[in-house]
C-alpha cells in the first residue's frame, strides 16, 4: 500500500461538471466531481443509473455522447489535461494508454469482422503496429488469447464474435483493452450481461491481469457485490456527485453517507424468516403444476432438449423460483406454462385444471388468472400509451365493464402498486424503469389474476428499486394472496422472495426443495457451484460478523 | 453455401415464370386478341386478314396450346413476332438493349458512387450546417422528376450556352448529361437508406468499443460502418432497377438517344401486344436477375447470414 501511496496520482480529476441537453431542460449528470486514481489502483464506480456513474467514466475516455456538455473542470492523465486536447492527440491516447472494456459484449464487437483481426486492429491503430509483419502480429493476437485464458486460439482467430458465446465475447473484448497495456482502464458493468458462474471467471482473468500489469482501473458497477469483490476503493455517486470516497474495508466497516448505508442495507438483506420455512398449506391445490414437461427444438442432428423431464408445483399463495444460467430452459418453462409455447410431452395444471393443450376460447380464459410479467418494462409497454390505457387494456380485450368501472378500476390498481393517481394520464415514456415495472404488474393483476409468472422482472432495475417491487411484491401477495412462478439468475433476490426454489440446468431440474434447504444446504454440486459464484464474499463476510 | 445459392436461383426462376403467367392471363383479359387489337388502327380490316394473321401468329390455337408452346419459346430465346414490323420481338430489343444497359448501368454506377460519397460526407463532416445541408439532398433528388431535370438541362446546356449538341453526337457532354440526370434520380433512395442505416450502425455499441480503441471517425466509417450498413441499402439498388429502367425510357426520350424507350413508345402507341409483353418480360426478368445477385452478395458482407439457415437474408426495413 505505501507504495502506491507515496506514487503521484495517475488519473486527477478536478470540478468536473457536465450537463445532458440546453436551457431549462438541462440535466446535470456530473455536479463538480473530484477523484483521484494512483498507477495500479482499482476504484469501483457505484451508484444506481442515472447516478452520473457512466457519464464520468466516459469523460475520461472521451466518448460521451454529442448531447452532453462539460461545463467546467478538468480531467489529468499524467499531467495533461484530456479535454483541453485536440481529437487526433486523444485517438493516439485511447486504446494506447487508456483502454475500455464495455457493458455488452454480444454489441461491443463488429459482428462482420473476425476476431483475429478486431484485436490486431489495435496494433495497426497505434505506432507500435506499423512496425509489426504480419506473422508478429497473428503472434500478438494468439498470446493475447491465450492471456486472457481462450482455449485454441489458432482456431479463435478466424472465427467471427456470433460464433463465440458471451463469456467468450467478453474475453476477446478483454484482451482488447490489455492490448497496449494501457496505464488505465475503464470497465462499464462489464460483467452485469453475463451469468454468474461466467461473471466470476470473467472478473477473475480481468482484475489478475490489471495487478500484473500494474493498470489502473475505474470499475463501473450498480452492483455493490461485485465492486467489494475485486476493488481497493470504491467511490458511491448519486445525482451526480460523489456521496462517499474511501478504502472498501472502511466502507464496509462504517458507511458515513446515509445513501451508502441504504445501498449497503439492500446488498445484505436477506429474505424474511417466517417465509422460507414455509406453512402447512401443502394440502391445497397447486397455483400451477407441472409433470414431465418436455420441449425439444430442431430436429435431426440440431435436435436439443430445452426442457428435460420437469415437474415441479407451485403452492398457492406462496412463491416458487426457478433459478438457472442462460440457456438453461427457465423461461421455455415459462413459456409453456403461459401456452405461449406448445410442450412435447407434459402436463400443465392451473389452479387443478389441465390447460397443456387448451385453446381458442379456453385459453383465452386461462389468461384470465395467469398473467406474464416480462423482464424489460421499457419494452413490454408501448411508449405512446398512457398509463390508464396501457392498464386498461386487458379490460378492453375482454370487454370487462363500462368505460366509467374501467376508470374506477384503474384507480384501483394504481393504488395498489402505490402510484399516485395522477400518473394514470402519463404516458409510459415519461416513467421511470421501477415505474414502468409497477405498471406492468398493475396490467397483469387487471383482469384479477390469482397467479403471476414473473420472468426476470427485477433484472433491468437498480438495487433499491429492486427492494422496492419486492416490497410490493410480497404486500400483494399477503393481501390478494397470490403465486408466483419468479423466474431470476439473481440468487440474492430469489433468497428474498422464495418458498420454494427450483434449479435448472441443460433443461433439467436438479435440484428443487424449500429455499432455506437449497441455498443454504445445497445437495447438487451445481446448486452449490451457483452459490460459490455469486459475488460478495466480502460483504457477506462483513455481513455476519 | 450451395443450398442459400440453389434455392435462390430455384426462387428466381419461379418469379420469372410467375411474371410470364400473369402477363399471359393479363393479355387474354383484354376485349379482344393482339391480332384484333392491333388492326383495329385500321378503320376497316378485312376480317380475312385477320385469320390470316392470327394464324400465322399462333393466336388462333386453344389458350393452353399458345401458354405452353410460348413458354417453351422463352427458353429457346423466342419471344414471337412484333405484329407491326413482322420481326422477331428478341431481334428488335436486342438491337436497342445495348444502349440502354450502358445508360443504365454507368448511371447506377454513378448514383451507388454519389450516394456513398454523399453520406460519407454527411457522416464525417465537421461542421453541422454543412452535415445538416448534405442530409438534405436526397429528398430533393427524389423530388425532383426526371424529364423536368432532362429538359432544364438540355434547355440550360444546349440552347442557352450551347455547349451540347441536342441530338446524341457521342460527344461527352451528350452521354455525361444523361447519365447525370438518371444517377442523381436514383441516387435519392440509395443514399436515403444507407443515411438510416449508418445511424443504426453508429448507435451500436461496437463503434464505442471502436473509438475507446482509438480509431478516428473515417476508419470506422470505411473499415466497419460501410460493410455493417450495406445490406439495407444494397436491397434498395435491387429495387431500384424499376426506377432506372422507367428512368431510362424517359431520359432516352428526352435526349432523342435510341434505346428501349423507343422501342416501349412505338410499341403502345401501335398497340404491338407481343412487343409490350416481351418488354414486360424483358423487364421483369432484368429485376429478379439483379435482386438474385443482391441476395447472393449478403453473405459476402454478413458471415451471419449462411448461419440463419432458412430465414434466408434480412430484408431490412426500408422506412
Amino acid at each position: 500500500m505505501s507504495t502506491i501511496d507515496s506514487a503521484p496520482a495517475l488519473l486527477d480529476i478536478r470540478g468536473l461538471s457536465i450537463t445532458y441537453g440546453h436551457g431549462d431542460e438541462a440535466v446535470v449528470a456530473a455536479d463538480h466531481l473530484d477523484l483521484a486514481l494512483k498507477p495500479g489502483e482499482i476504484v469501483a464506480l457505484v451508484g444506481e443509473s442515472g447516478s452520473g456513474k457512466s457519464t464520468l467514466s466516459k469523460a475520461i475516455i472521451g466518448l460521451l455522447p454529442q448531447s452532453a456538455r462539460v461545463l467546467d473542470g478538468s480531467i489529468d492523465l499524467a499531467g495533461e489535461n484530456l479535454l483541453d486536447m485536440p481529437a487526433k492527440e486523444l485517438e493516439s491516447i485511447r486504446g494506447r494508454r487508456i483502454g475500455m472494456v464495455p457493458q455488452d459484449p454480444g454489441a461491443s464487437l463488429d459482428p462482420v469482422k473476425t476476431v483475429g483481426s478486431q484485436i490486431s486492429e489495435v496494433f495497426r491503430l497505434h505506432q507500435q503496429g506499423r512496425k509489426r509483419s504480419k506473422a508478429q502480429l497473428r503472434a500478438e493476437v494468439i498470446r493475447l488469447l491465450e492471456l486472457v485464458g481462450i482455449d485454441t486460439p489458432e482456431q479463435r482467430i478466424g472465427q467471427y464474435p456470433h460464433e463465440l458465446s458471451g463469456g467468450l465475447k467478453q474475453r476477446v473484448l478483454i484482451a482488447i483493452a490489455f492490448a497496449l497495456e494501457p496505464e488505465l482502464l475503464i470497465a462499464d458493468e462489464p460483467t452485469s450481461a453475463l451469468d454468474v458462474t461466467v461473471q466470476q471467471t470473467i472478473l477473475e482473468v480481468f482484475t489478475k491481469l490489471a495487478r500484473e500489469l500494474g493498470t489502473a482501473v475505474i470499475f463501473v458497477t450498480h452492483d455493490l457485490a461485485v465492486a467489494t469483490d475485486i476493488a481497493d476503493r470504491i467511490v458511491v455517486m448519486q445525482h451526480g456527485r460523489i456521496r462517499e470516497d474511501r478504502p472498501v474495508r472502511e466502507i464496509l466497516r462504517a458507511p458515513e453517507d446515509p445513501y451508502t448505508r441504504m445501498l449497503l442495507t439492500e446488498a445484505t438483506a436477506s429474505g424474511d424468516e417466517s417465509r422460507t420455512t414455509g406453512d402447512a398449506r401443502g394440502s391445497e391445490v397447486p397455483a400451477i403444476e407441472v409433470t414431465g414437461l418436455k420441449r425439444i427444438f430442431g430436429s435431426g442432428k440440431t435436435e436439443r432438449a430445452a426442457v428435460d423431464e420437469v415437474s415441479f408445483a407451485v403452492r398457492p399463495g406462496t412463491t416458487f423460483s426457478l433459478v438457472g444460467e442462460s440457456g438453461s430452459g427457465k423461461s421455455t418453462t415459462a413459456r409453456i406454462i403461459m401456452r405461449l409455447l406448445e410442450p412435447t410431452a407434459g402436463i400443465v395444471k392451473i389452479h387443478g385444471q389441465d390447460v397443456t393443450h387448451v385453446r381458442g376460447a379456453a385459453k383465452r380464459e386461462l389468461w384470465r388468472s395467469l398473467q406474464l410479467v416480462y423482464q424489460n418494462p421499457d419494452s413490454a409497454l408501448d411508449p405512446r400509451y398512457s398509463v390508464s390505457r396501457i392498464i386498461s387494456e386487458p379490460l378492453g380485450n375482454y370487454k370487462v365493464g363500462s368505460k366509467t368501472e374501467r376508470k374506477v378500476r384503474v384507480a384501483e390498481l394504481l393504488d395498489a402498486v402505490n402510484l399516485p393517481s395522477r400518473m394514470a394520464a402519463l404516458d409510459a415514456k415519461e416513467l421511470s424503469g421501477g415505474q414502468r415495472q409497477r405498471v406492468a404488474i398493475a396490467r397483469a393483476l387487471a383482469l384479477g389474476a390469482k397467479t403471476l409468472v414473473l420472468d426476470e422482472a427485477l433484472s433491468a432495475l437498480d438495487v433499491l428499486t429492486q427492494a422496492q417491487i419486492l416490497a410490493l411484491l410480497e404486500d400483494l401477495q399477503v393481501n390478494q394472496g397470490l403465486s408466483y412462478l419468479f423466474i431470476s439468475h439473481d440468487l440474492h433476490v430469489v433468497e428474498r422472495i422464495s418458498h420454494d426454489v427450483g434449479v435448472m440446468r441443460q433443461g433439467r431440474l436438479v435440484e428443487v426443495g424449500a429455499a432455506a434447504q437449497v441455498l443454504n444446504n445445497p445437495a447438487s454440486e451445481y446448486t452449490r457451484l451457483l452459490l460459490d459464484s455469486n459475488p460478495g464474499a466480502l460483504l457477506r463476510e462483513m455481513a455476519t460478523n | 453455401m450451395a443450398a442459400y445459392i440453389a434455392r435462390r436461383i430455384g426462387q428466381a426462376l419461379l418469379v420469372i415464370w410467375l411474371a410470364y403467367t400473369l402477363v399471359f392471363l393479363a393479355v387474354q383479359l383484354l376485349p379482344n386478341d393482339p391480332v384484333t387489337i392491333f388492326l383495329s388502327a385500321d378503320a376497316a380490316a378485312d376480317p380475312a386478314t385477320i385469320a390470316a394473321m392470327k394464324a400465322q401468329y399462333g393466336y388462333d390455337q386453344p389458350l393452353i396450346v399458345q401458354y405452353f408452346s410460348q413458354l417453351a419459346g422463352l427458353f429457346t430465346g423466342d419471344f414471337g413476332y412484333s405484329l407491326a414490323s413482322g420481326q422477331p420481338v428478341a431481334e428488335r430489343i436486342g438491337a436497342v438493349v445495348g444502349s440502354t444497359l450502358v445508360l443504365a448501368s454507368s448511371a447506377f454506377v454513378t448514383a451507388v458512387v454519389f450516394a456513398v460519397g454523399l453520406v460519407a460526407s454527411a457522416t464525417l463532416a465537421r461542421k453541422t450546417w454543412l452535415k445538416r445541408l448534405v442530409i438534405n439532398l436526397p429528398p430533393l433528388f427524389a423530388a425532383v422528376p426526371v424529364f423536368w431535370l432532362g429538359l432544364v438541362l438540355l434547355q440550360l446546356l444546349s440552347i442557352q450556352l450551347g455547349i451540347m449538341s441536342l441530338f446524341p453526337d457521342g460527344s461527352f457532354a451528350s452521354i455525361a448529361v444523361p447519365v447525370l440526370v438518371l444517377a442523381i434520380h436514383v441516387s435519392a433512395p440509395i443514399a436515403q437508406v444507407l443515411l438510416k442505416s449508418v445511424d443504426n450502425v453508429h448507435a451500436q455499441p461496437f463503434v464505442d468499443v471502436l473509438r475507446a480503441k482509438g480509431a478516428s471517425p473515417s476508419w470506422i466509417f470505411f473499415r466497419h460502418t460501410l460493410k455493417n450498413a450495406a445490406a439495407p441499402a444494397m436491397t434498395i439498388s435491387g429495387i431500384t432497377v424499376g426506377t432506372l429502367l422507367a428512368g431510362s425510357v424517359i431520359t432516352e426520350t428526352v435526349f432523342a438517344r435510341s434505346g428501349l424507350g423507343q422501342v416501349v413508345l412505338q410499341s403502345v402507341t401501335a398497340q404491338d401486344v407481343a412487343l409490350v409483353q416481351g418488354l414486360v418480360l424483358l423487364t421483369a426478368t432484368a429485376f429478379v436477375v439483379v435482386n438474385l445477385v443482391v441476395d447472393l452478395l449478403y453473405p459476402l458482407l454478413d458471415p451471419r447470414i449462411l448461419k440463419s439457415g432458412t430465414h434466408g437474408a434480412p430484408r431490412a426495413l426500408v422506412a
